[in-house]
């Protein structure tokens, strides 16, 4: 029953939010409280989209009494962080988050402990992206589900003022003119198959890029997840109490500690890697269904006892999801180096406050709790403060309007070349200066041919659009690992086993046609303290 | 990927079609919802959750459709279990099923805590 239009859906706003999962929704919600009227805009429906309403995030959460918790807590991450995280950036995100998720209740039905007192730091995904659905709209602001967008729009000045995109249900396109624009796009783990993350293929890093933004801490996107083979279950709870196995049975070595990508990635490299669960407690065996109830769904469904069966496991890649890199932040407000134009949550990078190693799920949903809130509150006061929006044309090139004669581009193949650098565990786990070189120049021929040739039409359209932003967010990486001549956090170069104090600093990314790195000399970035 | 939508049971109210984040379901004019795009699935699980009538059955093979009987899915008593472990609609009054996320944080310090005297232990008998 799709209708076909050809009719635009053009509404005004001082707000359009793009992307409506932890980050978009929070961010929504404080742009309405500081006066703007607001729109949101999700590629899927606000409340399953994204990769938080298919987990469970616990906040990075720690109390402002005694001053020192929060103080030591600072100053360990940015040991673990490789001095690429700001104490300062930190500390708000601290302060931010702890206010903000108590303010949830009547939306989230907190649990209590055994105390009676309410848990706010961990909460189940489905129910917070329905808390925060039902939040956004108890506010009064528009949500378009369904509503993918495609471009941004641009102002002769440089600022941006909305966005155009599709109406995948109802038919036509949309446009929303707006005073200023937050990207929560999410990051993109190249459609690898982590749970919940098809709807996240780097839209708001291609989009940003082609109004003038960079990007910071591309190179920081190595971290992988394991899950039973064939399946998307990339709930990691439970395999802190696995053991793996090779294939002729022999238990793999692990260390001790949460840190099992790499041992695992080599075993995978070497053959098939299996796994149970026999060290799970029987008292936890009993909660995992309460506690995660999505865990079990794969096992159940396909007859297996992993706590006492062996079971094939592999890793799914994350990319910018659990990796650190994203669009750069130029201010305390989340404001991109695009006027009218900020990012948050997975859209933007999460050096700041996870440095070089995964902010995994605490520090990233603090980070998006916050960043959305800072990001909502900034396009408001840049709304309030230049006017509303008018007089921005659409400014998007790869797959919207080829630089050449119009082609058909087979976009399986085009993915599977993006995914055969980006998902590859000895291209991207054990990355070295020569395998990185290589990886760059595939992916130029392939963006090249994109750029010039693309052009999505019907029901293309989306898809193709994602394949140019997956190939330009895979440039970026690419790009920034190797101008990252060393190791450090979660990149690792073979050739380059060190950690070398030159490059104590965040490495910018940027560009199209030509991509172009640089250090900021961690100057820019730092908050006034 | 999702395999199923049980006719017997489904009462056309689409919220399927509308809360699946990747657009794999269309309405049809009389019956229940179509699989339109079934290779868009991402395994999600999501429309099993919103859907009240435990009408929808999703494979947990992400690459691959599965060929499913059924008869047999509904007699395995497989359908509407997730919604229930989560406590949703009917059963959230339900104090067997309450939400005990919270707990997760717990489960990984006693994880570290075994692990810890695992080593100890190890490092015990070595000596001996």
């Amino acid at each position: 029953m799709t209708r076909t239009t050809e009719e635009t859906l053009e509404l005004n706003a001082d707000v359009l939010i793009i992307g409506g999962g932890l980050a978009g929704t929070w961010a929504a919600a404080a742009a309405r409280r500081a006066g703007a009227t607001v729109i949101l805009a999700d590629k899927g429906y606000c409340g399953t989209s994204g990769v938080t309403a298919t987990a469970g995030p616990g906040h990075w959460w720690i109390p402002p009494d005694p001053p020192e918790l929060r103080e030591n807590a600072i100053a360990n991450r940015r040991k673990t962080g490789f001095g690429l995280n700001d104490a300062g950036w930190m500390a708000r995100t601290l302060a931010l988050t702890w206010e903000s998720l108590p303010t949830l209740a009547g939306f989230y039905d907190f649990s209590k402990d055994e105390s009676g007192a309410p848990q706010y730091r961990a909460l189940r995904g489905p129910e917070y992206m329905r808390a925060l659905r039902r939040l956004v709209e108890s506010l009064g602001i528009t949500i378009l589900d369904h509503s993918p967008a495609l471009e941004l729009l641009q102002r002769p000045d440089g600022s941006v003022s909305g966005a155009r995109g599709i109406r995948r249900q109802k038919g036509g396109d949309w446009q929303v003119n707006a005073g200023a624009v937050v990207l929560a796009t999410g990051g993109t783990s190249f459609l690898s198959r982590l749970l919940g993350s098809h709807t996240n293929t780097g839209d708001g890093y291609l989009m940003a890029a082609e109004a003038g933004a960079e990007l910071s801490g591309m190179e920081f996107t190595t971290y992988h997840t394991v899950a039973p083979v064939r399946s998307t279950m990339t709930r990691t709870m439970s395999y802190a109490f696995a053991t793996y196995y090779d294939e002729d049975g022999a238990v793999i070595p692990m260390p001790p500690g949460p840190d099992t990508m790499r041992p695992l990635a080599r075993a995978l490299l070497e053959g098939k890697v299996f796994c149970d669960l026999s060290r799970t407690p029987e008292d936890i065996r009993a909660q995992v269904p309460t506690i995660s109830p999505n865990f079990m769904l794969p096992f159940r469904r396909w007859g297996i006892d992993p706590y006492s069966e062996r079971f094939e496991v592999t890793l799914h890649g994350e990319g910018t999801i659990r990796g650190i890199g994203g669009l750069r932040i130029v201010g305390d407000d989340c404001a991109t180096s695009v006027p009218g134009l900020f990012a948050a949550g997975d859209t933007a990078t999460r050096e700041l406050v996870a440095g070089a190693i995964s902010g995994g799920g605490n520090i990233n949903s603090a980070w998006a709790v916050s960043s959305g809130q800072w990001a909502g509150r900034g396009a408001a006061r840049f709304s309030a403060e230049n006017g509303s929006a008018s007089g921005g044309r659409p400014i998007g090139q790869a797959s919207l309007r080829p630089a050449s004669v119009e082609r058909d581009i087979d976009l399986s193949q085009a993915l599977l070349a993006i995914q055969g650098e980006m998902l590859s565990y000895d291209k991207n786990i054990f990355r070295h200066g020569s395998k990185l070189k290589r990886s760059a120049d595939l992916l130029d021929d392939a963006w090249a041919n994109v750029d010039a040739h693309a052009r999505g039409s019907g029901d293309t359209r989306l898809r193709t659009r994602e394949t140019a932003a997956m190939l330009a967010t895979a440039r970026w990486c690419i790009a920034s690992a190797l101008a990252r001549d060393e190791s450090r956090g979660m990149h690792q170069r073979e050739d380059r086993p060190e950690t070398d104090p030159r490059f104590n600093r965040r490495i910018l990314v940027g560009g199209l046609d030509k991509v172009w790195t640089q250090s900021d000399y961690g100057r820019a970035l730092e908050l006034a303290s | 990927m999702i395999e199923l939508v049980i006719a017997e049971r489904c009462t056309g109210c689409n919220a399927c079609v509308e809360i699946c984040p990747t657009n794999v379901l269309a309405p049809s004019l009389n019956g229940p919802p179509e699989i339109a795009h079934q290779q868009d699935c991402q395994t999600c699980f999501m429309c099993e959750l919103y859907c009240r009538e435990d009408a929808i059955y999703v494979a947990p093979d992400c690459e691959n459709p599965t060929d499913v009987d059924k008869d047999e899915i509904v007699a395995s008593g497989l359908l509407g279990e997730f919604r229930r472990n989560h406590g949703w609609d009917e059963w959230a009054a339900d104090p067997r099923f309450g939400n005990e996320h919270w707990r997760m944080e717990s489960v990984f310090l006693r994880a570290r805590d075994m692990a810890i005297a695992e080593a100890a232990a190890k490092r015990n008998s070595a000596q001996q």
